[in-house]
């Protein structure tokens, strides 16, 4: 109850979204169908999404604002351990830290989830009996998604069946970059139906697209698949989420939605360690999509660091000192 | 042919070894003894100070893992740096504080001596405060002076040069960063200090100057959690409040008035320094 009291506070004067009451998803039934839907989106303005990005970052929020902004950030942390050298016990801590992410202060909201390799899922899923946090794995041959689609389901099934609610596929950039859209189309809807109930998370891998013109088609091809959200990156390549790319893969969520009826979320992950950089997507999400994407449920943060820089913040704003940053556990 | 233009200096803030201006975009006049506009300086905000701070806290593992003749070196070579400065910095002294050309080079020599001497101290504090202690069994037991972290100085507000080298020099010696707050009406010696040791090797962050209003930014630094230490010497009637807003996070707080001889500099020395012992089996 508390989230729709701090979401309305923060989105006052957000972009006006129109969805409709029902959904008319996109039919695609060939690669034809598809390239057309695609080709139908216009170019993206680079340097108009750039100059955008920048004048959003220049927004400022303060006082309650800027506390109720901290609590609804860090609620919308997917806490995320993607490490060769992962062991359980991290998994259990890192479980612990976002079930209750201060334990000094109550008050503080726990992470939306933890994202862990699939072999870890069943250990993070036991940490977090009891508790709203969610389990959500990478699978499809993460983070490179360069395996058969076999491979790929195989890794998605034992991902679910470990019990996680939430999958974050990496699309096959490969063949998105040499024009094999269907490919690619096709291995997201085989995953969203090996995922059953839990949610689909599409890993773009913006970095590796190049250009925002890719970033879009991209959006719109996960989409029109059904991913529940459409994530930037996986946190392994040099360039990850970027204002610019934020922007235009809420302006196609956004499209999307008032298209067809479907809302589908947004997770940016990789490179946002400093709750200044988390604030300022937040204006961006306002801006752009609007207060329905101001939640948990259709908007993410993949990260690590962040929420300790969140904490920090959230501690300053409260006591009103600047605070050691070895007050929060390590990760 | 028209008259040429003088290049007038901007007296910016040193964090980590860059000299930005203020974050606030602020600046605030310095005027010289006799009341005459001397130069803008930055006005440095709650954000720069804890810019400083987190700067000064990333710096201080590598400068206290130098080895402590290394130390010494880099220190000396600040003194080098001051010395080819002498008359910029004695010109500011005659500026700051109204005194005689002969005086303000004896003070700026005075000074220059003083980075040497605790040059000097750099691989001599573990002998004086540190030790190996009697115990009653079969171990080696040492007592190894270490430095307290980081360390927030109000350097003195009338002594702009002297009184600031002995306070953010000797916190310095000792292995600690130090994020010193300039004398709000005298900042510019400061500053000079500042770029000194930026171009001496004295590795980014282990000296931060912020110029700016004392009653803005000494709460703040006082309150900072990530503090280890407050030299209070130039607080005035500040003092009594922020040694007990440091205390609020166990800060080892110096008051000591800095114009005193070696004896008191050594204290200065020992004032942000923790003892770290070491128990070692023998023959084993």
């Amino acid at each position: 109850m508390e989230q729709v009291s701090t979401t309305h506070r923060i989105a006052s004067g957000s972009a006006v979204v129109r969805i409709p009451d029902t959904a008319s998803l996109p039919v695609i039934e060939t690669e034809a169908a598809l390239r057309a839907l695609l080709a139908s989106l216009s170019g993206v303005d680079a340097v108009g999404a750039a100059a955008r990005a920048a004048k959003l970052a220049t927004r400022s929020l303060k006082q309650s604002t800027k506390r109720d902004a901290l609590d609804l950030a860090i609620s919308m942390v997917d806490l995320t351990t993607l490490e060769g050298a992962d062991t359980p016990d991290r998994v259990r801590s890192l479980c612990a830290k976002a079930w209750r992410p201060d334990p000094a202060d109550p008050s503080t909201p726990s992470a939306a989830a933890v994202c862990v390799y699939p072999d870890l899922v069943a250990t993070a899923r036991e940490a977090l009996a009891g508790s709203a946090v969610a389990v959500a794995s990478v699978a499809t041959a993460f983070p490179s998604g360069r395996a058969s689609l076999a491979v790929k389901l195989a890794d998605v099934a034992e991902a679910v069946a470990a019990g996680a609610d939430e999958v974050d596929m990496v699309i096959d950039r490969g063949a998105f970059l040499s024009g094999r859209l269907g490919q690619v189309f096709d291995e997201i809807v085989a995953v969203r139906e090996a995922c059953g109930t839990a949610h689909l998370k599409v890993i773009l891998e913006t970095g590796e697209l190049v250009t925002l013109d890719a970033v879009r088609r991209a959006s719109w091809l996960a989409m029109a698949a059904r991913a529940d959200f459409i994530k930037t990156s996986t946190g392994k390549v040099a360039v990850s989420a970027t204002p610019p790319v934020a922007l235009v893969m809420l302006e196609a969520a956004r499209d999307f939605a008032e298209a067809t009826g479907r809302v589908v979320g947004v997770k940016l992950a990789g490179g946002i360690r400093s709750a200044k950089e988390a604030l300022r997507y937040l204006v961006v999400v306002n801006e752009t999509a609007g207060a329905l994407w101001l939640s948990p449920r259709y908007f993410r943060f993949g990260a690590s660091s962040l929420l300790n820089d969140l904490l920090a913040q959230r501690t300053k704003q409260r006591r009103g000192v600047y605070v050691r940053p070895e007050l929060f556990s390590g990760d | 042919m028209s008259e040429r233009l003088g290049v007038r200096k901007t007296y910016k803030l040193v964090v980590n070894g860059a000299f930005p201006r203020s974050e606030s975009g602020r600046s605030y006049e310095v005027r010289d003894a006799a009341g005459a506009l001397l130069a803008n300086a930055a006005q440095a905000s709650r954000k720069d100070l804890r810019d400083a701070v987190r700067a000064a806290r990333a710096a201080q593992p590598g400068w206290w893992g130098a080895s402590a003749y290394n130390r010494g070196q880099v220190l000396y070579r600040v003194a080098e740096m001051a010395e080819a400065r002498r008359e910029e910095l004695a010109d500011q002294v005659v500026a700051a504080e109204g005194v005689e050309r002969a005086h303000a080079t004896a003070t700026v020599e005075r000074a220059i001596d003083r980075i040497v001497w605790f040059a000097g101290w750099t691989d001599k504090i573990a002998q004086v405060y540190g030790g190996t202690n009697p115990v009653a069994g079969p171990y080696f037991n040492f007592s190894i002076p270490t430095p307290s972290g980081v360390v927030g100085v109000v350097a003195p507000a009338e002594d702009s040069l002297l009184g600031l080298v002995e306070t953010v020099m000797a916190p310095i010696c000792a292995g600690n960063a130090v994020v010193v707050l300039a004398s709000e009406t005298r900042p510019i010696p400061a500053v000079l200090l500042g770029e000194m040791a930026a171009t001496a090797d004295l590795p980014a962050g282990v000296l931060n100057v912020l110029t700016g209003r004392l009653a803005e930014l000494a709460p703040v630094l006082a309150d900072h959690e990530d503090v280890d230490g407050l030299d209070l010497a130039g607080a005035g009637e500040m003092r009594a409040d922020l040694a007990a807003r440091g205390a609020g996070s166990i800060k080892r707080v110096l008051a000591d008035d800095p114009r005193d001889p070696d004896a008191a500099a050594l204290r200065r020395i020992r004032a942000f320094l923790e003892t770290t012992t070491v128990w070692h089996t023998i023959g084993q």
